[in-house]
């Protein structure tokens, strides 16, 4: 077994023992959705959303609630208390490079966020009649670039914050906000015209939009992938350039 | 050769100065002790030896390699022990041996480490639930698992109750008699002078005496210690002519001189002419504690 596959064996063991991320990265997203959609008016079709379901708009959004739980929430107290407790400095003591590490919990939490937005898709269509995407390759492709600015914030977040607790201060600072993005409180469809174009500047507002355009049939508007795409390359360049290793 | 070499050694942090100039070398296959008060640059050395420091100036030799420039062959010769590096709080002790034998490519056998290391009834427990003791004991199978000639331990049994202490040192003298070298970083004196072949002693960022501990405390003064209660008072005049005696100090009764050998021959034959019975005679080695003392005083000159 080589290393790098050991780490991630690890650290896998090490992430399914924590049941309260578990929750909230792969199970809440589900179960917010599941909860909107009891709501009787969510589920029909409404004439200022253009003929659409709210719960039909609630799903990219619950799929991105999975991505920032993921990233913003669960990722940076992990990544910070390695480096507090001083287990990134004892595996530099040893040949293998503790970016590893950080690699390893980078893609568990990114197979999780998948994971769970896999789930709030299939409860979407199952329960609710929410139909699948109709531009699958589209989906997948905001999917991929809205999971990696959330694993990015998350990462700079950790990067720019000296101690675990500054870490998780921050941390929730930014999740907020970003669940606003995302069209947690209000999709992002159903927000008033400037409101939408200015959301449409912040990562998770691009994807939100990106998703929903591949969910009904079209390909997603190339501004929202750049806009994700291009977020997502700016946190990925500070959490490098300001990483500290201890 | 030596297997560590240090030489002219600098470190300083915003200006300040923490190593100064250090220099000392490590033979193969002992035990070699860094002790010195809090802040005289014990750890930021080992931490320069290990590669986990870039070096302001001065050389570094570990097996022939530059910590830096050779860090990948470095970390496959060394193992190293350092202060507040703990591990994931929910991985198991057997599951932080193998990973960490993932780590080398000719790994001691887990196995037979957590057996000598009394681990083997903790293969299944957390490390966050482990004790003390048991946490240095398994720090010390991760810092041997990779085969190390040199091994770093920096404050290996700080914090260890004596039991898990004495423990620990018996096992320190197995692994140098396996062959392995052994880096000591400490600041209990007893450790110092029962485990280690040699010392160097630090003091605001130089060595400043480097040797047997035997050696440092002969070089102390009153290197040697005779104390006893006599039948009746010794002549000043006959104790003033006593040949290497420091110090004389008379407390309830009791007669303590500081001084060598030659002074405790000289003590036995003078109470002889004398007719003086030493009650409860006690003739010591000074010990390191007060060698140390004396070596890190503040005083300058």
């Amino acid at each position: 077994m080589s290393a790098s596959t050991a780490v991630l064996k690890a650290e896998f063991r090490l992430f399914v023992r924590e049941p309260l991320s578990l929750f909230w990265i792969i199970v809440f997203p589900t179960v917010l959705l599941t909860i909107l959609g009891l709501i009787p008016s969510f589920r029909e079709p409404n004439a200022d959303l253009g003929g659409s379901r709210m719960i039909e708009l609630y799903v990219p959004v619950n799929v991105l609630l999975a991505m920032i739980m993921s990233g913003i929430q669960a990722l940076p107290p992990v990544l910070s208390g390695y480096r507090e407790r001083g287990i990134l400095r004892r595996m530099s003591t040893t040949p293998v490079r503790p970016a590893s590490l950080l690699a390893a919990q980078i893609v568990l939490h990114f197979a999780a966020a998948l994971g769970s937005a896999l789930l709030v898709v299939a409860v979407g269509r199952l329960a609710f009649g929410v139909a699948l995407p109709g531009q699958l390759p589209g989906y997948l492709l905001a999917l991929l670039l809205g999971a990696l600015s959330a694993l990015a914030l998350g990462a700079a977040v950790t990067a720019v914050t000296p101690t675990s607790k500054a870490t998780t201060v921050v941390g929730s600072a930014v999740f907020f906000p970003m669940m606003f993005f995302a069209g947690l409180w209000t999709p992002v469809q159903a927000m008033p015209g400037l409101l939408q174009r200015i959301v449409g500047y912040f990562p998770f507002g691009a994807a939100s939009q990106a998703l929903n355009q591949a969910a009904e049939g079209g390909w997603p508007d190339w501004t929202n992938l750049g806009v994700t795409a291009a977020w997502a390359a700016v946190l990925i360049a500070a959490a490098v350039r300001w990483f500290r290793w201890e | 050769m030596p297997i560590i070499e240090v030489s002219g050694l600098r470190k300083a942090y915003g200006g300040r100065p923490v190593v100064d100039g250090v220099e000392f070398a490590v033979e193969e296959g002992e035990i070699f002790g860094i002790l010195g008060p809090n802040g005289a640059g014990k750890t930021t050395s080992v931490e320069c030896v290990a590669g986990l420091r870039e070096r302001d100036a001065g050389t570094v030799r570990v097996a022939g390699l530059d910590p830096r420039a050779d860090r990948k062959e470095l970390t496959g010769i060394l193992g190293v022990q350092l202060q507040e590096s703990e591990l994931q709080e929910k991985l198991t002790v057997r599951e932080a041996l193998e990973l960490y034998s993932a780590f080398y490519p000719d790994p001691a056998g887990w196995r037979e480490l957590a057996e000598r290391l009394g681990l083997t009834g903790k293969l299944t427990t957390r490390f966050g639930k482990l004790s003390g003791g048991q946490k240095q004991r398994l720090f010390i199978a991760l810092a041997l698992i990779g085969r190390p000639r040199v091994v770093v331990l920096d404050e290996l049994t700080t914090g260890l109750d004596p039991r898990a202490r004495r423990d620990t040192w018996k096992l320190i003298e197995e692994v140098r008699d396996s062959g392995v070298t052994v880096l000591l970083v400490t600041h209990f004196m007893e450790e110092a002078q029962r485990l280690c072949d040699r010392i160097a002693v630090f003091k605001q960022g130089r060595v400043a005496a480097l040797d047997t501990p035997a050696g440092l405390i002969r070089r102390s003064a009153g290197g040697t210690v005779i104390s006893f209660a006599p039948s009746r008072p010794l002549d000043d005049g006959d104790l003033a002519g006593l040949p290497e005696a420091e110090t004389f100090e008379h407390r309830n009764g009791r007669l303590t001189i500081h001084g060598t050998d030659t002074t405790v021959n000289a003590v036995i034959s003078l109470l002889a002419r004398r007719q003086i019975t030493a009650h409860q005679l006690r003739v010591t080695d000074s010990t390191l504690d007060e060698a140390f003392l004396e070596l890190t005083e503040a005083r300058e000159n």
